[in-house]
């Protein structure tokens, strides 16, 4: 079959790999920079070409909520937003999280805090990875560095959120959200009948029959000893996620003195960075995270012995570096560049940076 | 004349009022004497005399109502504070076959569930909203809520509501029945069986409305919070009579999407 290629920006690439994996719903408010995410499903009118329901809701708070009633029904369902509306999705993620739904988050970074800017970032890191929300939990994050990712993600993010029935996240940023490339669509999936609904999710609230206990969705249990199993339980599923989930791309690494361990748009400033190093006789790899949770840290530690130091590349002040840290346990030497408030890095500051901060340091 | 036994009384045909199949056998969670186990056993008949266990789907709230899930043999979805009416809409939107309801508090549904509540039955989704109004948060222990009367005291306005500094109590319901997403809006009560007959006959309709597809059925019940009040059952509901119902008077504000004219 010819591949059909297509030309779009990151946040209608997503919009169209949920109506293309076969979505049942998307709820949104509007939040610059991924509107373009309700604007494309609006325009493609998932409802006559597949029957998914999409839906403008009246907040962030409300369209998180709405993706829990959708979640709740074994619904594939979907959301997105950029950093403040993330934010006031937390409560609603925490109680997705604790009730163990499906669904899949969006999250198209731009810089805070606060209102912040409309301009890119990488500063939502530890809301991402670390939960987000009130409780203990976590979510899947995939951390997409092209627009063809951003469409693969959709499909691979419903997979891994229905596998582990946790939430799961797309942590972009500003620049792969607007930003257009060529990307590979995949054919149209038949969205799933009520039947296999059922049978995928037996847990699901889509009425009792009288054959079956009832099933309830909620995350509330008054008795502790009770709520602590259930914590016990969601920490074994957490370790599991990270013993088989972790994801990441080595670039020329095999050779590599220093590593910039960086991911999404910033993977992408620091393959330029490394190709002027390399033109200088550098050698430096780089290490790609495709998921932010889980996080890479067993390749972190096989390279550590190998490599002279590493650099964290991100757009924030430094958030992922903490996770590196942790992994390279003061091994080697760990420093991190990153530019905030919407600013973005130059492969330049990035060869500087590496230079000054761990070649000369 | 022979003497009448309890074995004449306790038959089939002298009961006024019997346990629905719907009812778990979980001991309520509610104190004695409150409305919320007479709302309850009503949707519960509701469901029953419908035969559409099958098809509902509850919401419940976060509340004293919270655990209603144990209470009512169902698939029960428990929202977060507020959000019942989102969750329903999406739970409706995707199984628009299936009867939805949601079953909240002052507290929840015309505090910090405001938005979700006005723009839910804006949107004129297509389910029953169920309203407990007591004029009181019951299970965080008697705070001031949305609708607490003027005066009336609470641990959060322990000298009564002042409305020049508290605000005024809000009455929801009227302000939902302006909208034209809500096709039936009423107001019950649960504290005499006569009220608890009117009480059956609305929650009845706002159910049989969803086959309707005309937007939001909303019933509110004004009920008694003994606890929070702090007055023995009986006297909780003289309180109610002569206070509440003055300014929450009782009967039906919407019918079949018209405006009741009184």
């Amino acid at each position: 079959m010819e591949k059909e290629l297509r030309l779009m920006k990151g946040n209608e690439a997503v919009a169209e790999a949920a109506i293309r994996s076969g979505a049942d719903a998307y709820f949104g408010y509007p939040i610059t920079p991924q509107s373009e995410v309700l604007e494309h499903l609006m325009l493609e009118k998932p409802h006559e070409r597949t029957g998914m329901v999409v839906l403008q809701a009246e907040s962030e708070v409300s369209a998180i909520n709405m993706v829990y009633g959708a979640a709740g029904c074994g619904r594939m369902v979907m959301t997105s937003s950029s950093s403040p509306g993330i934010s006031l999705k937390q409560e609603g993620i925490s109680y997705i999280a604790g009730a163990e739904l499906p669904c899949l988050i969006l999250n198209v970074v731009r810089g805070g805090p606060g209102l912040g800017t409309i301009q890119p970032a990488q500063s939502d890191y530890f809301q991402s990875t670390k939960g987000g929300g009130h409780g203990d939990y976590r979510l899947i994050v995939l951390a997409p560095a092209s627009v063809q990712e951003m469409y693969d993600f959709v499909e691979l993010g419903f997979n891994l959120a229905f596998k582990y029935r946790n939430p799961v996240m797309i942590q972009s940023d500003g620049i792969i959200g607007q930003m257009m490339e060529k990307l590979e669509i995949g054919p149209q999936k038949q969205r799933r009948s009520a039947e296999e609904i059922a049978k995928q999710c037996p847990w699901a609230t889509v009425g009792k029959p009288e054959n079956r206990e009832r099933n309830i969705i909620t995350s509330l249990d008054l008795v502790s000893a009770r709520q602590e199993q259930h914590n016990h339980k969601l920490q074994a599923k957490y370790k599991e996620i990270q013993e088989k989930e972790v994801r990441y791309e080595l670039i020329n690494c095999d050779d590599a003195e220093y590593i910039i361990v960086s991911y999404g748009s910033s993977a992408r400033l620091s393959m330029k960075a490394m190709d002027i190093l390399r033109a200088k006789g550098v050698k430096v790899g780089i290490l790609r995270l495709i998921t932010l949770f889980p996080y890479p840290t067993k390749i972190i530690q096989e390279l550590t012995p190998k490599v002279k130091g590493f650099l964290a590349v991100e757009m924030s002040c430094g958030q992922m570096v903490e996770d590196l840290r942790l992994a390279v346990e003061f091994k080697k030497p760990v420093e991190h560049f990153g530019r905030v408030g919407g600013m973005v890095p130059s492969p330049e500051e990035i060869v500087e940076a590496l230079e000054q901060k761990i070649i000369g340091g | 004349m022979a003497e009448i036994t309890l074995k004449d009384i306790i038959k089939e045909e002298n009961l006024v009022y019997k346990r629905s199949k719907i009812m778990t056998n979980k001991t309520l969670s509610y104190c004695p004497g409150c409305g919320h186990g007479t709302a309850h056993q009503i949707i519960a008949h509701t469901i029953q005399d419908m035969g559409i266990q099958e098809q509902t789907i509850g919401v419940s709230p976060v509340g004293c109502s919270v655990l209603m899930y144990d209470f009512l043999d169902l698939d029960i979805q428990q929202a977060a504070h507020g959000r019942a009416p989102a969750v329903a809409t999406a739970i409706k939107r995707l199984m628009p076959d299936k009867f939805v309801f949601t079953y909240q508090g002052d507290g929840d549904l015309a505090a910090i569930g405001t938005a979700e509540t006005i723009h839910a039955c804006n949107r004129g989704e297509n389910i029953t909203i169920v309203f407990i109004n007591n004029g009181i948060y019951g299970m965080t222990g008697g705070q001031m809520a949305p609708t607490t009367l003027a005066g009336m005291p609470t641990s959060t306005s322990p000298y009564g509501r002042d409305t020049s500094m508290m605000g005024n109590p809000l009455k929801i319901t009227e302000l939902l029945a302006m909208l034209p997403g809500t096709y039936y809006v009423t107001r019950q009560a649960v504290h005499t069986p006569r009220a608890v007959r009117q009480t059956k006959k609305a929650i009845r309709k706002a159910f049989e409305n969803q086959k309707l597809n005309r937007g939001v059925s909303f019933v509110e019940i004004v009920s008694n919070c003994n606890s929070g009040w702090k007055l023995p059952p009986v006297k909780a509901n003289e309180w109610m009579v002569e206070n509440m119902f003055p300014f929450y008077p009782l009967g039906d504000m919407k019918v079949d999407g018209e405006l009741v004219n009184k």
